[in-house]
Parts: structure tokens; C-alpha cells; sequence
């Protein structure tokens, strides 16, 4: 389901697409290990203002 | 009052997620009343189950025994009596053959099949979760219909099975098409759906067959995304974004058609018929189907002292309980935050309360449609997984102090103050699996407090890759522990 914009208007062909470098990142380790870091902080601050 | 042995009883009904925390939390509790306590436990499941990794059990990643354990030897060890049971009425007056408040409840375990038994509370948590509602759309789900499910271990199970098979004749040559959302024009649990597409789109190109499959989305929502909040706004890019282009994005990543603002009514072998919310009827081939059913609530039945039916006083017309929510119906530009409820007791019976799905919303969350025809489309409000245990620990905390003397609950945890965090696996690998991380604040939108997005944005955030897949696997192997109170357990947060 590429879109190329050569065929009638398809689904495809609006919603942004991760660049090469993006879908890098998203499995480069040392990153992934950071993020997962960041993500397990936000996680717990989001506890924290669950809590009453 | 249902004191046994110079003790209260506290009963739950379900060992769920939302029930199971109560369980735990209550027998965590046993040291610091005054008041001594016993908890009974009564779900007609043998097994608990870790919901959200049923997602891996359909794709053949896990099985039955990685997502479940007994509950009887656990309930054993830290001294729950368990009842194996189903309930089927409440009795919060007691009755003309038992004066205390009761449940009866009917027996599921082999020994005991079949037989009834009257089980006293002082306090009664209603934890049961939904009844899958498979039958509100014809040819749905997998006893008597077309289209398999990952909401049980044993529907995961069966669903890979069939998975499987397709896989093979892929690998034959066939082409196939596979269709996986929701079955109902009021459906919740996209996000199960959600992640049980990329895992299947992950397993797909791992077999080497991703080229034979057209995968197809179908849902409720209205747009992608909305998974029954109303969709989230993130800060990302130097914008504000919809979420809806984050999910439309990892479709087109991965080859996947969509189909939104459907509500399926029928389902054929082989043919899925469905209404869009402009009214227009279509229909879809599909040779593999996971589709969710709508949930509804288990069917309980509420009795007075007389013996007159008070279901409508304690229940909903959906079967879930009535909470302390603001129950006005009113239109949807009126509706509040302030609307939900927060200690989740029962407005008729103070000892009553009803925690996860088993209590019955206000109103909707995503804004209410329907179609030309009447139909309404438009998914229900989420209230699983992580606000389900606060629901829980609230209640728990609240019949503590209730049972020393505190006159109303003390305890609180709306949902429109709490926030929820939801990690979507999208193929299961340490190395290159990935998942979308998502968290909202609140999970009710405060226009009120947030007045443009109804939600904190520097609390609600996604971001998908690796990271996330580590984070579900922690999330998978923690609860697990927990649930199973090994040594530790109360350390780690719900």
C-alpha cells in the first residue's frame, strides 16, 4: 500500500511517515535505553499526581 | 451484620485485576485496623489472567501458562477463603431465610458444579468485570460465531491456533485477508485490538508472508487513535498533535487499511457486513478475524428483604452498578468532569461498592454519535488496567477505615484526577520489537482545569520504539510477581 501520488488519492498517502533516521532511533540501544529511562520517570510522576 | 467469629466480612466478587488488587490490598491491610477482618474471594475463574499479554498468547509469542496462575493455592497461602463460584444476586437487605446481606452465589469448580450457596458480607467490593457481550452482534465472537478473540487465555489461544492455519496457507501461496478491531458499534478495548494487529503484522513478516495478507482496521472510533477517550493531544515536533496522526502513521508504516466510524452488525463466515456512521451499509471479506465484543455487565440480580427485584435500583440498564456518579442524563456540551465518581459506592447501599467495568459510567467520554439510521457509533469509556487498581486500592483504603469507624468513604480516585498509561505492543522482541508508549492526564478530560484539551499535556505524551517494548515486558513480569504476592510485592507500584 506504498503511495506514490501516481494513483487516485489513497489512504496512505496523507499520514507522515518516519524517516530513516527516526525508524534508526527508534531501535538504536543507547537511545532506547535513555528513553526508557525518561519513559519509566514520566510514568512515575504521572502515578504521583494520580495519587489523592 | 454478616460478622463471622467475632469477625467482618469483606467480600469481593471477581479476582480480576480490579478485584485481585483488592484482595491483596485488603489482606496487606489485616495489620492496621482495629477492627478484625476476613476477605473472601469468589470468581468463577480458576485462573487469574494478566490481560494484557493475551496479546502474545494470539500470536503464538506466549502461552497460556506465561499469563495466568491458580488462585486457589495463592488465596490458600495468605488465608482468603476462595469460592469458585459465579454470583448471581445480591441481597443487600438479606432475606426472609438469612437476615445478613448475602450474595448467592452457584458453584463453577467441578466438585461443586451447579450447587448454590448464601454467602454473608458486612462489606461487598463488585469486581467482576464485563460479560463479553458477543451475542449483541450476530455471528461474533468464537463459540457461536466467525471471528476469534484475545479477551480470555483461552480465547488468545484459539485465536493463534486459527492465526496459524492462515499463516500456513500463506505459505502455500494463498492470499488472505485479515480484519482485526471491533465488533459492535459500541465497543471499548480498541487498544487490545489495536496491539493485536501489529503483532499479527509482526508475525506475518517474521513467517516471510507479510506480502500475502491484506491487513484491514476496522473500529467504532471516529477517528483513529480515539481508543474511547475522545483521542489525546501530545506536544511533539513543535506542535500540538492529535494522537489520531501517530496511529495513522504506524498504519501506513506497516502497510495496514483502516475503516473507522464503522459499527459491525453481522458477521458471515467470510463476510464481515458493517454500518458507517454516514448510514451507508457495506460489507467485507475476511478469511481471519479478531474482532472485540461490546461488554455489558455479568447479569446480577439485586433482591430486598421481601424479596422484590431491586436490580434497577443497584444496576444500570447496561448491568454495571451505580456508583456516586452524577447519573443525569444530560447533552453531551453539559457533561463534567465532576460527573464521575470517586468513591464508587453504592448510592442505595453504603456497604456496596463496585470497582474496574463492573461500575457504571456516567456517560461517554468520546462524544456520542450515531448514524442516519440510529445506530450509535461511538466506542465506551475505558476503565481498565492501571485505573481499575486505583479504583480498587481507593475502595480497599476507604472500607479500612469504614470498618474503624470512618462514616463514608475517605478515599478517592476519579478518573477525570487520574491518569493512565497504556504501552501497545507492536511485535514482541528484545531487539526489534517496539511498542507506542502512551500516557494521558486525566483520563476523563477537565475541560474546566485544561480548557483547550481537556488534559495536562506535560503529563500525556507517546512515543513508540524499542524502549516500549522493554517497558511492557517489565510491565508483564512485574504484575505478574506482584499478583502472585511473592516476597516484595507491596514495594512495587500498581
Amino acid at each position: 500500500m506504498t503511495a506514490t501520488n501516481k494513483e487516485p488519492y489513497q489512504q496512505a498517502y496523507y499520514p507522515p511517515k518516519p524517516t530513516r533516521l527516526t525508524c534508526f532511533m527508534r531501535k538504536f540501544l543507547p537511545w532506547q535505553l535513555f528513553r526508557f529511562g525518561v519513559i519509566n520517570l514520566k510514568m512515575i510522576r504521572l502515578m504521583r499526581n494520580s495519587h489523592h | 451484620m454478616a460478622t463471622q467469629g467475632g469477625k467482618k466480612q469483606i467480600v469481593i466478587l471477581g479476582a480480576g485485576i480490579s478485584g485481585h488488587t483488592a484482595a491483596r490490598y485488603l489482606v496487606r491491610g489485616r495489620r492496621k485496623t482495629r477492627t478484625p477482618y476476613e476477605v473472601v474471594v469468589i470468581s468463577p475463574n480458576a485462573k487469574w489472567n494478566w490481560v494484557p499479554s493475551n496479546i502474545w498468547v494470539g500470536v503464538g509469542q506466549m502461552n497460556e501458562d506465561q499469563v495466568t496462575f491458580e488462585l486457589a493455592p495463592l488465596y490458600k497461602r495468605i488465608g482468603v477463603p476462595f469460592h469458585q463460584a459465579k454470583a448471581l444476586s445480591i441481597h443487600p437487605e438479606g432475606s426472609a431465610e438469612d437476615p445478613s446481606p448475602h450474595v448467592v452465589v452457584e458453584y463453577t469448580s467441578a466438585d461443586k458444579a451447579g450447587q448454590t450457596a448464601r454467602i454473608p458480607y458486612d462489606y461487598l467490593i463488585n469486581s467482576t468485570g464485563p460479560k463479553l457481550n458477543f451475542g449483541a452482534t450476530e455471528g461474533l465472537g468464537p463459540d457461536h460465531g466467525h471471528t476469534v478473540s484475545v479477551c480470555t487465555a483461552s480465547h488468545a489461544l484459539e485465536a493463534n491456533h486459527k492465526l496459524q492455519a492462515t499463516i500456513e496457507a500463506m505459505r502455500r501461496g494463498e492470499d488472505k485477508t485479515i480484519v482485526i478491531g471491533t465488533g459492535h458499534g459500541t465497543c471499548t478495548c480498541q487498544g487490545a485490538a489495536f496491539e493485536y494487529i501489529y503483532n499479527v503484522e509482526h508475525v506475518l513478516r517474521d513467517a516471510g508472508v507479510r506480502d500475502k495478507a491484506r491487513l484491514v482496521w476496522i473500529s467504532n472510533e471516529y477517528e483513529l487513535g480515539d481508543f474511547g477517550m475522545g483521542g489525546v493531544h501530545i506536544e511533539r515536533g513543535g506542535y500540538i498533535t492529535n494522537g489520531k496522526v501517530f496511529a495513522e502513521s504506524l498504519m501506513v508504516e506497516r502497510g495496514i487499511e483502516w475503516i473507522t466510524r464503522a459499527a459491525v452488525n453481522k458477521v458471515e463466515a467470510g463476510k464481515i457486513h458493517y454500518e458507517l456512521l454516514d448510514g451507508t451499509k457495506n460489507e467485507l471479506g475476511f478469511d481471519f478475524a479478531m474482532l472485540i465484543p461490546p461488554f455489558a455487565g455479568v447479569g446480577l440480580k439485586a433482591f430486598d428483604k421481601a424479596g422484590e427485584d431491586i436490580t434497577a435500583k443497584i444496576f444500570a440498564p447496561s448491568g454495571f452498578m451505580k456508583v456516586d456518579a452524577d447519573y443525569t442524563p444530560r447533552p453531551y456540551a453539559e457533561w463534567s468532569a465532576k460527573d464521575w465518581p470517586s468513591t464508587y459506592q453504592n448510592p442505595s447501599y453504603g456497604n456496596l461498592f463496585a470497582v474496574g467495568i463492573a461500575f457504571a459510567p456516567p456517560h461517554l467520554i468520546s462524544k456520542p454519535m450515531s448514524s442516519p439510521n440510529g445506530t450509535p457509533i461511538n466506542p465506551a469509556p475505558p476503565r481498565t488496567g492501571m485505573p481499575s487498581a486505583a479504583m480498587a486500592i481507593a475502595v480497599t483504603s476507604s472500607i479500612l477505615e469504614m470498618l474503624d469507624g470512618a462514616p463514608a468513604p475517605t478515599r478517592h480516585a476519579s478518573m477525570a484526577k487520574m491518569g493512565a498509561a497504556c504501552v501497545a505492543s507492536t511485535g514482541r522482541n528484545m531487539f526489534t520489537g517496539s511498542a507506542a508508549t502512551m500516557t494521558v492526564f486525566p483520563v476523563v478530560p477537565d475541560y474546566e482545569k485544561y480548557p483547550m484539551y481537556g488534559r495536562d499535556l506535560s503529563l500525556t505524551f507517546g512515543e513508540i520504539g524499542l524502549a516500549g517494548h522493554w517497558m511492557k515486558a517489565m510491565l508483564h513480569y512485574t504484575f505478574i510477581y506482584q499478583a502472585k504476592m511473592r516476597p516484595g510485592w507491596s514495594l512495587l507500584p500498581d
